[in-house]
């Protein structure tokens, strides 16, 4: 505890500090010398491209891929032109800028997403300088020609090249550039010698920093603070001219006695800050200028980079990886070599109180005398989320949870948001996963935008612990990592099933493949049963698809299998799952009737066979053909032990024949109709003789008889003939009918002939209807 | 345009609106203007979601009715086809497309599938090389159509025939994506209870496609405390019977599609001083019939022998309004009462057209139904013409018909020959009315003796035709004809301890459902009575009788959204019938929703308003009609 103030420098009114992030997992010879080197912001990953200015095809240059602890995720021999620059997009893909003007953009795998040209006017004048840059917008390319031209575009997912117009003056590259974000608009601030010059799209505006000292003749070098607010130019004369972007007001002027140009530079500044101040790196060693006159030098071993973050500036060289940052404010207050803060008495206090001491209470009197015990809190949670060591995060964290015993309406909710943050930071910035977050710019990137990145690491346990832990609300988190885990793992099984044959043999023989498993990362079936019948899970398929009720899903599998299949084992299939089954024969159906009898034959279903065949009697024209059919619908409803029907066709087939004769013989047209019409129609047309015969024939009930003739008689007035029919025999129906029958036809004299052998009970009725 | 839709406990305009913008949304997807072709069974229930403005609105031009052959020639930029996922219509739109005029300006080519698109007809597309031809093919959810304002259809007619007798349970798919649909709009139902097969397998596919859709939990306080699934062949009864409700005999006369009815226009002949009636209108008079009609909504759930009451009351007091302007005396209170006119009129309509139509049916039903329409004459006949009474012999046959339903339901002479079945044969009456007797008494018995089957069958065959062989084996296949397997009668049983039976139906202030049939309480709707109020575990007995399990299931609300009950405040079930329902049932369930100590209002939802006659038709097969 006595060392947190140990790498601290002060410069002006704040204090600086550099910590050690990682040392680099990885091995490089020569570290970071002729390396092309992009490091993505937020703790993101590194791109290595060693010697990109070799050219010979024997040996081709290698690009890596490291985690900031240098961890390897990705390596591979670069194969395409010559490449200028390298850049991380803000989701996390690496571009990669050639000569030719072309821009290749990988993942973070190494595997090749896609490419697009900076325009075709390039290809001859070359890429000189290029650079990556952020904004609103999402990730922006800029790029200037050995013609000296900008060509600008601020979305590379929505590409539009914008071709910016000409420097006046300028020949070849300009000594320095940077881009701007400036009302909604990117623009490109060059300098050539001492002239400075702003480029929009339409024009060209030269400008001057105010207040820049005149011994300058030419401005070597500038860069923009990660805000796109400040911006910071360094002269020939050695002199550091920091100022707001828009180039209105300067912020101050140091003076570093060193002349060479440097070889970057960054603005270190959090949100908040103090004061202003610049990092700049030549070989061997770096600088702080701030405010005032005084620097920080810090002596840098190897070639090293930096890189720009929200809140302070990363070193990477080939062995460590530092942060380099304004303490911030809670922090300094705190530990800050005698400081009489409430946080810094609040800590006292509880070292006090675990060494069982009673200076304790002094301590906490002190506090709670200025009323400020609140305050003390909240410096001391504030701090440990400033605090990369988990040891001083709990020291701080206990000192905090102390001082909130005293206090008795402190919300807990920073408190408690506090050690989850950390517990998540902590556990992304370890060395496997690499992430080295600050608190302040995991706020600024948000839970959502985390778990995205370990999810396109391919982290899925680790995010979704993290989901869970932080209770993210379950289709932002947990499922949503579950689905690309799934998708994933899905993808690379098909991967291997369409790209090497023997392994899906292996694959679909193989029982501890966790398919049903990965089945359940994914619920929705419709996604589902495709997928497996692509892996041959074709059974599987079959059930999911059942057991998702989605007829059309069933339907699908069903069809693929009658292509797949051959015709035993798809019956057989389709036996055992009958939904299925009744599903194909609707198909059938409609859609091949041949098949559907094959189907019923292969059940042994002699009842549906049966009346499959009385429907394809009704389909024939010819008679010989339509019994054809009826006899073996008779033969199946017999094996079916359906006497019944198998009775009734038989009469169908004698009433058929019986038809078919008459028809010959009289040429009255009869066949196809029912039993009951044709009776009636002989009886109409007097073949009292035929109707009588079919009568006996087919045991017709003599009611209905009786009531079939007396319609039909009646219908043609035959009175005589009903009369008769009235006396043949005793009425199995009564009178009455042929009382209403009479009546019906309005013939009431003929009507009054049968009332009198009315029943008794039904007399009243008889009368009523005649009148 | 849909007001009444909104009266009820749930505001089922909300669902309506969601359909309508769907269907906007995909119009404006085709830009231009355009032709819709229709498969034509989606019309229909098309009506009842937005009218020709609205598409009219979005550009449509021209309508067509989807046949094979080449698209009638139309001067627009895009054709879309309105279809069912059906692959024979898939091979029409082929035909349809292959066809397209060359020399024409090329004509855009989308499909809308309703209710769902199918990676079948797709792939039959895709076969018949037109699927590229598409530039849209897309899908329009239309599960759930709002009827009424406490009335959701699925208008699928096959719906019992899939699921009963073929096994394809495709528009159960549908209801439980329909139900799901409902539950996104109206909050998750916390409460499900079933009974039969059927129900069960759409809980299911409920609950699994809730866990499908994991995580994204649906924040909406529910509006519904319970569903209850109800399978149709649980009560096979109830439809067999002849509606006696006004709204029910309306449907079992004349037929109520998509909420139209047509009627023969005699009655309907507007008299206008100086015509003396000489042309009268030939073509059917057709009528919307809902609640968005005042009248209507007081009498179409009332016993047929309350209504002529009913309709002498409020001749009464539109005449009494009417008498009104006699009264009117200051300028101001003539401008009152012709302010009112407008509403006064539309209401004197109504009750004119209900007047035609309740004597109508009572030409009809007269035996049955005891009321005179004497009280009213003088008041009608100075609105509308009044036809010579029709004959006797129907309003007969429809009594005597009635006392055999009666009959079989209270279990007089179940296991017998019904001579008065016997008689209708001989005559050859409609095989319709047979089949519902003889299956009505089948149900009422459980099952027939082989032999009273088999003669009644040998009967049918003799009379109708041999064909109708299948259309038998369907009813014995779906359970609506059975021989008796076992000595036992059940229905009995399940008549007395659900009392189905009450000999003491008032008509015209029912105290019970069974006044919707008379007597007979529909045993759907003691079901449902019996779960509000006290709950299934007192019928476990009775249940175990019925087809297929009973179930309950729970599904979790998320924190905040328990509903917290007022004092008095009813709870809302809604009610799926899953094989059709009958109007006369709705009533009785209407019925319940009133009763003032009841405690539940229902909402009712079914794959398809039916009665015994479109139920037992969608159960035939015609061999002979496939040749044609």
């Amino acid at each position: 505890m006595a060392f947190v103030t140990a790498n601290w420098n002060p410069l002006g009114e704040a204090f600086y500090r550099k910590i050690e992030l990682y040392e680099m997992g990885w091995n490089l010879k020569d570290g970071l010398r002729e390396c092309l080197v992009a490091a993505a912001p937020y703790g993101g990953p590194i791109a290595l491209l060693k010697e990109p200015q070799r050219r010979s095809p024997s040996v081709r240059p290698q690009l890596e891929i490291y985690s900031s602890s240098g961890v390897a995720m990705a390596s591979f021999p670069w194969k395409s032109g010559v490449v200028k620059q390298l850049g991380w997009t803000v989701c996390d893909d690496l571009l990669c800028i050639q000569e030719d003007g072309t821009v290749l953009i990988y993942d973070l795998f190494g595997n090749f997403k896609r490419h697009f040209s900076m325009g075709n006017e390039v290809g001859q004048s070359q890429v000189v300088e290029a650079k990556v840059f952020h904004s609103p917008y999402g990730t922006g390319v800029a790029i200037v020609t050995g013609a000296s031209r900008f060509t600008l575009a601020t979305n590379i997912d929505d590409l539009k090249l914008r071709r910016l117009p000409e420097v006046p003056g300028l020949q070849g590259a300009p000594t320095c550039w940077a881009v701007l974000t400036q009302d909604r608009q990117s623009k490109v601030l060059v300098a050539t010698g001492a002239d400075l010059f702003i480029l929009d799209y339409t024009a060209c505006t030269a400008v001057s920093p105010p207040g820049l000292s005149p011994q300058a003749t030419s401005i070597v070098h500038m860069c923009v603070s990660f805000s796109y607010k400040y911006l910071a130019l360094f002269t020939d004369s050695g002199h550091l001219w920091m100022g707001t972007a828009n180039l209105k007001e300067k912020l101050s002027e140091v003076e570093t006695k060193v002349r060479n140009p440097p070889k970057q530079m960054a603005w270190c500044r959090r949100p908040k800050s103090q004061q202003p101040s610049v990092v700049i790196m030549w070989d061997g060693h770096i600088l702080v200028a701030g405010e005032c006159k005084n620097t920080i030098s810090y002596h840098l071993e190897g070639v090293s980079i930096l890189v720009p973050e929200l809140d302070g500036v990363r070193i990477i060289n080939g062995t460590h990886h530092e942060l380099l940052q304004e303490v911030p404010a809670s922090c300094e207050e705190i530990f800050k070599i005698a400081s009489m803060a409430p946080g810094a008495l609040l800590l006292e206090a509880h070292k006090e109180y675990e060494k069982e001491s009673q200076k304790a209470d002094e301590y906490l009197r002190e506090i709670k005398e200025q009323n400020l015990l609140g305050e003390a809190v909240k410096q001391c949670v504030e701090a440990a989320g400033h605090e990369l060591e988990a040891e001083t995060q709990k020291t701080l964290l206990r000192a905090a949870s102390f001082g909130k015993c005293f206090l008795s309406n402190f919300p807990p909710e920073p408190f408690v948001s506090m050690c989850r943050d950390l517990r998540v930071l902590n556990a992304v910035r370890d060395y496997t996963v690499g992430i080295p977050l600050t608190h302040t710019q995991f706020k600024q990137m948000t839970v959502q935008v985390l778990i995205d990145r370990l999810v396109y690491r391919k982290l899925y346990p680790l995010a979704i612990e993290i989901c869970r832990y932080l209770k993210t609300p379950e289709y932002q988190g947990v499922s949503r990592v579950l689905k690309h885990w799934a998708c994933y793992v899905c993808l690379c099984i098909t991967v291997w099933c369409v790209c090497l044959p023997q392994v899906k043999i292996s694959l679909s023989l193989s029982p501890s493949l966790p398919l049903p498993q990965l089945l359940e990362f994914e619920p929705r079936s419709g996604e589902q049963v495709p997928l497996l019948l692509k892996m041959k899970r074709s059974q599987l398929a079959l059930s999911k698809a059942i057991e998702s009720g989605d007829t059309d899903l069933v339907y699908t599998v069903v069809t693929y299998l009658k292509n797949e299949m051959n015709r035993g084992d798809f019956f057989m299939t389709l036996r055992n799952q009958p939904v299925a089954l009744s599903l194909y024969r609707q198909f059938c159906k409609h859609q091949e009737q041949d098949t559907l009898k094959d189907l019923f034959n292969q059940d042994d279903d002699h009842q549906e066979l049966g009346n499959f065949y009385v429907k394809a009697s009704y389909k024939e024209k010819r008679l010989e053909a339509q019994i054809g059919h009826l006899q073996s619908a008779v033969d199946e409803y017999n094996k079916a032990k359906n006497e019944f029907a198998a009775k009734a066709t038989e009469e169908e087939m004698r009433l058929l024949r019986f038809q078919k004769k008459l028809e010959e013989e009289k040429g009255e047209s009869l066949v196809g109709f029912s039993l009951h019409d044709t009776i009636r129609t002989l009886l109409a047309v007097g073949l009292h003789k035929h109707a009588e015969q079919l009568y006996k024939d087919f045991r017709v009930p003599d009611k209905r008889y009786w009531w079939l003739k007396l319609t039909a008689l009646a219908e043609k007035e035959d009175w005589e003939e009903i009369e008769k029919f009235a006396k043949s025999k005793k009425s199995p129906i009564g009178y009455l009918p042929f009382v209403e029958i009479c009546v019906k036809h309005h013939n009431k004299y003929e009507a009054k002939k049968y009332v009198s052998r009315v029943t008794p009970e039904q007399k009243v009725k008889a009368h009523l209807a005649v009148g | 345009m849909a007001a009444h839709l909104s009266y009820g406990r749930v505001n089922l305009n909300i669902l309506r609106e969601a359909a309508r913008k769907e269907l906007r949304e995909f119009l404006d997807k085709c830009a231009g203007s355009k032709a819709i072709v229709w498969d034509e069974y989606l019309t229909g229930p098309f009506g009842l979601i937005a009218q020709y403005s609205l598409l009219k609105e979005h550009e449509v031009e021209k309508m067509f009715t989807l046949k094979g052959g080449r698209v009638p020639p139309a001067d627009v930029k895009n054709i879309i086809f309105f279809v069912r996922p059906r692959l024979e219509l898939m091979d029409i739109i082929a035909e349809n497309v292959m066809s397209e005029d060359k020399l024409q300006p090329p004509r855009e080519f989308h499909i809308l599938f309703v209710p769902r698109r199918s990676l079948l007809c797709e792939q039959r597309l895709k076969e018949q090389g037109v699927l590229n031809s598409f530039t849209n093919i897309d899908e329009y959810i239309l599960d759930l159509i709002p009827y009424d304002g406490d009335l959701l259809s699925m208008e699928s007619e096959s719906a019992f025939r899939e699921c009963y007798l073929e096994n394809d349970q495709t528009s159960l798919y549908h209801t439980a994506k329909g139900l799901m649909t409902l539950q996104a709009l109206y909050g998750t139902i916390p409460q499900i209870f079933g009974k039969g097969e059927c129900a069960r397998h759409v809980a299911n596919m409920m609950l699994r496609m809730k866990r499908e859709f994991a995580g994204s939990q649906n924040q909406i306080l529910p509006v519904f405390d319970t569903l209850l699934l109800l399978d149709r062949n649980v009560d096979l009864l109830t439809p067999l019977a002849t509606q006696l409700t006004y709204e029910g005999l309306i449907d079992e006369i004349y037929g109520i599609t998509n909420g139209y009815v047509k009627l023969p226009p005699e009655k309907f002949a507007q008299k206008k001083p100086g015509e003396g009636g000489k042309d009268l209108p030939t073509e059917p008079k057709k009528l919307q019939l809902n609640s968005a009609e005042e009248l209507y909504a007081e009498i179409r759930d009332k016993n047929f022998n309350a209504v002529g009451a009913a309709l002498s009351k409020k001749a009464k007091i539109i005449s009494a309004a009417f008498e009104e302007r006699h009264n009117a005396k200051t300028v101001g209170e003539i401008k009152q009462f012709v302010s009112q006119l407008p509403h006064m009129q539309a209401a004197r309509n109504s009750l004119a057209n209900h007047t035609s139509i309740a004597e109508l049916i009572k030409d009809i039903t007269s035996e049955f139904s005891s009321f005179s329409l004497l009280s009213l004459s003088h008041f009608l006949n100075y609105f509308c013409q009044v036809l010579p009474f029709s004959s006797r012999v129907t309003s007969e046959v429809f009594f005597d018909n009635l006392t055999v339903e009666q009959e079989f339901m209270t279990g007089v002479d179940t296991d017998k020959v019904n001579t008065y079945i016997e008689d209708c044969i001989s005559r050859k009456d409609p095989l319709i009315k047979i089949l519902r007797l003889v299956c009505m008494q089948s149900v009422c018995n459980n099952g027939l003796k082989q032999k009273v089957l088999d003669h009644y069958k040998r009967e049918i065959l003799q009379t109708y035709g041999y064909e109708h062989i299948l259309t038998l084996n369907n009813l014995e296949k779906v359970g609506l004809l059975k021989p008796q397997t076992t000595t036992r009668n059940n229905y009995p049983t399940i008549r007395k301890t659900l009392k189905l039976w009450m000999e003491d139906a008032n008509e015209q202030n029912p105290n019970d459902i069974s006044y919707v049939y008379s007597g007979y309480a529909p045993l759907s709707v003691r079901l449902t009575q019996l779960l509000a109020r006290p709950g299934w575990r007192s019928i476990e007995e009775v249940l175990k009788m019925l087809p297929g399990p009973h179930f309950e299931e729970r599904q979790q609300l998320p924190t905040g959204l328990h509903k917290k009950r007022q004092q008095g405040e009813n709870r809302t079930t809604l009610v799926f019938f899953l094989g059709g329902v009958t109007y006369a049932e709705i009533a009785a369930l209407r019925f319940l929703s009133q009763m003032e100590d009841g405690g539940t209002e229902y909402v009712i939802a079914t794959t398809k308003l039916i009665n015994g006659t479109s139920w037992i038709k969608s159960l035939m097969d015609r061999p002979e009609a496939q040749i044609s």
